[in-house]
C-alpha cells in the first residue's frame, strides 16, 4: 500500500496563473527584487573581491550619478540604448525575432561616416548631415528589411538570417576601413565633418531626439491601425489573414520601419559621439536592447525605466572595476545576478505558487484541475 | 500605464540624488595636502581591454612596478578597463581628469583622436598615448606620443630562431634550401611589417638561406584566425612560426604541432614548455616611471618619446633552453651588446634588397595628413633610421626573401 501511495505523490506546489495585479503591487514586487538582488551582490561582493558591501552599493550608483559629467553620460547612454531597443520593439511585438540590430545600427553608422568622408567639406554641413541620415536610415531599412523579405517570401527563420546580417555588417566595416586606411591600420579616427549641432550640453540634442522619438513609437504601436495590425500579426498569423490583413506586406514593412530606426540610432552615434566607426561601433547594444525591449513588454514608454536601469547597471559596475581594481568579470556577474532576479520577479508577478496542505490532500489534488481549466480558456481568449 | 512610469522615473531620480549627496561628502573628504606634489600626484590609466589580453596585462603589469618603483600609493592609479576606440575614450579620460588625474595614459592606437580631443579641452592634464603618431605634428604642449624600439627586440628573436633553423640543418631534419619560417600578423601595418622584417632579418643574420610567409589575420586579436593562420603556415612547410597578434592562438598550435615558436609580448613557456624558445616585448616601465616623474618635479615631457633596448624598454624572456639550440643565450648578449653599442644596425641595408636591388633612398609617411603622403627621408649612413624620426614604427618596405599570403589585410 504505502509503495502505491509514494508512486502518485504529487510536487509539494503547483503554479496558479495570476488575475491582473494592481500596479503599485506588481512595482513593488519589482523594487524588492532590485533590492534583493543588490543586497545578494554586496554580500557576495564581501567574499569575492572583500569589499565593504555600503562602499560597493555607492560605487553601484556612483558610477552612474556621481558627478554631472557622469548624469550627462548615463542619459545619453540611455537614449543611445533606448533609441536601438525602439528599434526592435515593432518587430518583437509582431513576434519576429530580430536580433540583427547590431548589424542593422552598423551599417547606419558605416552608411553615415561613408557620407562624411566621401562628401565632408564638399557640400555644406547641414545638407551633408541631411545625406548622412538618408544614406543611413537607408542602409539600416535595406539591412533590416532583407531578412523580412526573405522570410515573406521562402518562409527563411528570421533570427538566423538577422544574426548572420551581423556579420556581415562587422565585415563591411572591417572591409571600408582598410579601404579607407592605405596605411593599413585600420583606424580612422574622429571625422572633421558631419557633426550634429550642439544645443546647450553636448548630447542634449540626441537625448531630445530620442525621447521625441519615443514618443512617436509608443503613439505609432497603440494608437494606429499599422501599430493595431503588429499586434494582430504577433498574436495569430491566422486571425490577421482571417480580417484581411496582408501579413506577408505587415512583416516586411515592419522590418524596414525597424532597420530604418536602427540606421537612425546608426546616425546618432556617428554625427553627435564618434564621428568614426569601428567594428565595435554598436558595442553589443543591439543585443541588450532585446533586453531593454523584453523588460518593458515592449512599451516604448516603459523602455525610458527600463534603459536607464540597464545603463545604470552597466556604469555602477564599471566604477567598481576602477574602483576596486578588479577584472570585468565580477561586474558583469553583478549584471546578470540583477537581471536575473528581475525575470524571475516577472514569473511570481505573473503567476503564484499553490502549496498542497498535508492534512486535505483531496482538495489539494481537485483544486488545482479547475484552476488549470479557467486558466486554459484565458489562453484562449 | 503612466503610473508605472511616474514610479520608475521617481526611483531613478530618488537614487541619483542619494548619489550625488554621497558623491559630495566623499569630495570633501579629499582635501589635498597642499605643499607635497608626489602625494597629490594621480596616474589615469585606459585601457582597451582587460588583463585577459596579453597586449593590455603588458601596460597593467608595467604601470604597477612603476608605482612600486616611484612609491605611490594604490589610490593614486586609477583604471579604466575596456574602453573602445571611440566616444567613449574621452568620457573616460574626462572622467579621470574629474577624479582629479595629472596623466591620463591611454594603450590603444585607435585612441588617439579621441585623447587629442580631450587634450585640447583640458589643458592643464598631461595626456600620453602609445603607439600614437600625431603628437609630433599636433602642435599642442600636453599631448604625447611613446613607443619603444621593438624592432630591436625582435631581431634577437630573429637570431634565436635563425640558431634553431642552423640546428634543423645540422641534425639534417632539413636541408638549408628547405629554412622557411612562418609568421602571423595582424595587418599589413608598418608596426606588423617592421617587425617581421627586423625578426626575419635578425634569423637571416645567422642563417643566410632562411624565407619568410607571412599570413595576415586582419585583427589584433582573434583566437581562432591565428590558430587557423598557423596551422596553415606548417602545413606549407614552415618549420618555424612566430607572430604578431595578441592572442594564444599561434603558439598553442605550435606546441600541439611540436613547432618551435618565437613568441611576442611575454613568454609563453608556462601553456609550451616544448616549444617556446624566446619572446620579445615592450616594457612600458620606464616610460611610467618617466611620465610620473616629470610630473613630480615639474617637467616637460617629451612631445615623441621612444624606448630602446639600451633603455631596458625592449625586453626579451628567459631563453627556453628545452626548445632553443645550445648557445642561444650567449648568442642574444652578444648581439644585444652590439646593437646597444651602435656596431649594428637592424635595417642595414647591405643585408637586405628590395626587387633584387639595395635601398639607397625611402621616403617615409612619417607625419601623419588625410592622404598618408610619404613625406620624410629616413635611409642614412647605409641604413633605415626606424624608430628616430617618430616613435611608432614607419618601416612598412617590402623586402626580398618574404612572401605575403594574403597581403589584402
Amino acid at each position: 500500500m504505502k509503495t502505491r501511495e509514494k508512486r502518485i505523490v504529487e510536487p509539494p506546489f503547483h503554479v496558479v496563473k495570476r488575475a491582473a495585479m494592481p500596479v503599485w503591487q506588481s512595482m513593488l514586487i519589482r523594487v524588492a527584487a532590485v533590492v534583493i538582488a543588490l543586497l545578494f551582490c554586496s554580500i557576495l561582493a564581501i567574499f569575492l573581491i572583500d569589499a565593504d558591501p555600503i562602499e560597493f552599493i555607492t560605487t553601484l550608483f556612483e558610477g552612474a550619478f556621481g558627478s554631472s559629467r557622469r548624469l550627462w553620460k548615463f542619459a545619453k547612454d540611455a537614449s543611445v540604448l533606448l533609441c536601438i531597443a525602439l528599434a526592435i520593439t515593432p518587430a518583437f511585438r509582431m513576434r519576429f525575432w530580430n536580433i540583427g540590430a547590431e548589424g542593422q545600427t552598423l551599417v547606419g553608422a558605416l552608411a553615415s561616416v561613408a557620407v562624411a568622408i566621401y562628401l565632408g567639406g564638399k557640400v555644406p554641413e547641414w545638407l551633408l548631415l541631411i545625406i548622412m541620415f538618408l544614406a543611413a536610415v537607408i542602409m539600416g531599412a535595406i539591412w533590416g528589411g532583407l531578412p523580412a523579405f526573405f522570410k515573406a517570401k521562402w518562409q527563411t527563420n528570421e533570427t538566423l538570417f538577422t544574426l548572420m546580417m551581423n556579420y556581415v555588417a562587422s565585415g563591411l566595416v572591417a572591409y571600408f576601413l582598410l579601404l579607407w586606411t592605405p596605411s593599413g591600420s585600420s583606424v580612422l579616427g574622429r571625422l572633421d565633418n558631419g557633426h550634429l549641432p550642439v544645443i546647450g550640453h553636448e548630447y542634449l540634442l540626441l537625448i531630445i531626439v530620442v525621447l521625441v522619438m519615443t514618443v512617436i513609437a509608443y503613439v505609432y504601436l497603440q494608437h494606429t491601425k499599422q501599430g493595431y495590425e503588429i499586434s494582430v500579426v504577433g498574436e495569430s498569423e491566422n486571425t490577421a489573414r482571417y480580417i484581411g490583413i496582408s501579413v506577408n506586406k505587415v512583416i516586411v514593412r515592419t522590418m524596414i520601419i525597424s532597420g530604418a530606426i536602427c540606421g537612425i540610432a546608426g546616425f546618432l552615434i556617428v554625427s553627435a559621439l564618434d564621428h568614426s566607426i569601428t567594428e565595435t561601433t554598436v558595442g553589443g547594444m543591439g543585443f541588450t536592447a532585446i533586453m531593454v525591449s523584453w523588460l518593458a513588454k515592449f512599451n516604448p514608454l516603459v523602455m525610458i525605466g527600463t534603459s536607464s536601469f540597464i545603463t545604470f547597471l552597466q556604469q555602477g559596475s564599471a566604477q567598481i572595476t576602477t574602483n576596486f581594481n578588479i577584472d570585468s568579470a565580477f561586474p558583469d556577474m553583478v549584471v546578470g545576478i540583477v537581471l536575473f532576479f528581475i525575470i524571475g520577479c516577472e514569473f511570481f508577478i505573473g503567476y503564484s505558487l499553490k502549496f498542497r496542505k498535508k492534512d486535505n490532500k483531496k482538495k489539494a489534488v481537485d483544486a488545482p484541475k479547475a484552476e488549470e481549466t479557467t486558466d486554459k480558456e484565458e489562453k484562449a481568449q | 500605464m503612466f503610473k508605472k512610469i511616474l514610479s520608475v522615473c521617481l526611483v531613478v531620480l530618488m537614487l541619483a540624488g542619494l548619489c550625488v549627496s554621497f558623491a559630495a561628502c566623499s569630495k570633501k573628504d579629499e582635501t589635498p595636502a597642499a605643499d607635497d606634489k608626489k602625494k597629490d600626484f594621480k596616474l589615469g590609466v585606459i585601457l582597451l581591454h582587460d588583463e585577459a589580453s596579453t597586449y593590455d596585462k603588458n601596460f597593467i603589469e608595467a604601470v604597477e612596478r612603476a608605482k612600486e618603483q616611484l612609491g605611490l600609493e594604490d589610490s593614486q592609479v586609477v583604471y579604466k578597463k575596456n574602453i573602445p576606440e571611440s566616444n567613449e575614450c574621452y568620457e573616460a579620460a574626462a572622467d579621470l581628469v574629474d577624479a582629479g588625474c595629472d596623466i591620463i595614459f591611454a594603450d590603444s592606437f585607435g585612441h588617439e583622436t579621441h585623447m587629442i580631443k580631450a587634450a585640447k579641452e583640458f589643458t592643464d592634464v598631461q595626456f600620453c598615448h602609445a603607439t600614437g603618431t600625431m603628437a609630433h605634428t599636433a602642435g599642442l604642449s600636453n599631448f604625447h606620443n611613446a613607443f619603444a624600439s621593438i624592432y630591436e627586440g625582435r631581431y634577437l628573436a630573429g637570431v634565436a630562431a635563425g640558431m634553431k633553423l642552423n640546428q634543423m640543418i645540422a641534425d639534417g631534419k632539413i636541408t638549408a634550401d628547405k629554412a622557411k619560417m612562418g609568421y602571423v600578423g595582424a595587418f599589413t601595418y608598418a608596426e606588423v611589417i617592421s617587425g617581421y622584417t627586423s625578426f626575419y632579418l635578425g634569423a637571416k643574420s645567422v642563417c643566410p638561406s632562411v624565407t619568410m610567409d607571412v599570413q595576415f589575420t586582419g585583427s589584433w586579436y582573434d583566437e581562432t584566425k591565428e590558430k587557423n593562420a598557423a596551422a596553415a603556415l606548417i602545413e606549407s612547410g614552415c618549420v618555424l612560426i612566430s607572430q604578431h597578434a595578441d592572442s594564444m592562438g599561434a603558439p598553442s598550435v605550435c606546441e600541439e604541432k611540436k613547432v618551435p615558436n618565437v613568441s611576442y609580448n611575454g613568454s609563453t613557456v608556462a601553456s609550451c614548455p616544448e616549444t617556446f624558445i624566446v619572446s620579445s616585448k615592450i616594457d612600458w616601465t620606464p616610460y611610467f616611471v618617466y611620465i610620473c616623474n616629470a610630473v613630480i618635479e615639474g617637467k616637460t615631457i617629451d612631445t615623441d618619446w621612444t624606448g630602446t633596448i639600451a633603455t631596458g624598454s625592449v625586453a626579451l624572456s628567459d631563453v627556453n633552453e628545452a626548445a632553443a639550440a645550445p648557445g642561444t643565450k650567449e648568442k642574444i648578449a652578444e648581439v644585444k651588446a652590439k646593437l646597444v653599442a651602435g656596431e649594428i644596425h637592424v635595417f642595414d641595408t647591405n643585408t637586405f634588397t628590395v626587387g633584387g636591388e639595395k635601398l639607397t633612398t625611402y621616403k617615409a609617411d612619417v607625419d601623419t595628413d588625410d592622404n598618408f603622403t610619404p613625406d620624410t627621408e629616413v635611409v642614412a649612413d647605409g641604413y633605415f633610421h626606424e624608430s628616430e624620426k617618430r616613435s611608432a614604427p614607419y618601416f612598412d618596405v617590402k623586402i626580398d626573401g618574404i612572401t605575403l599570403l594574403n597581403a589584402e589585410f
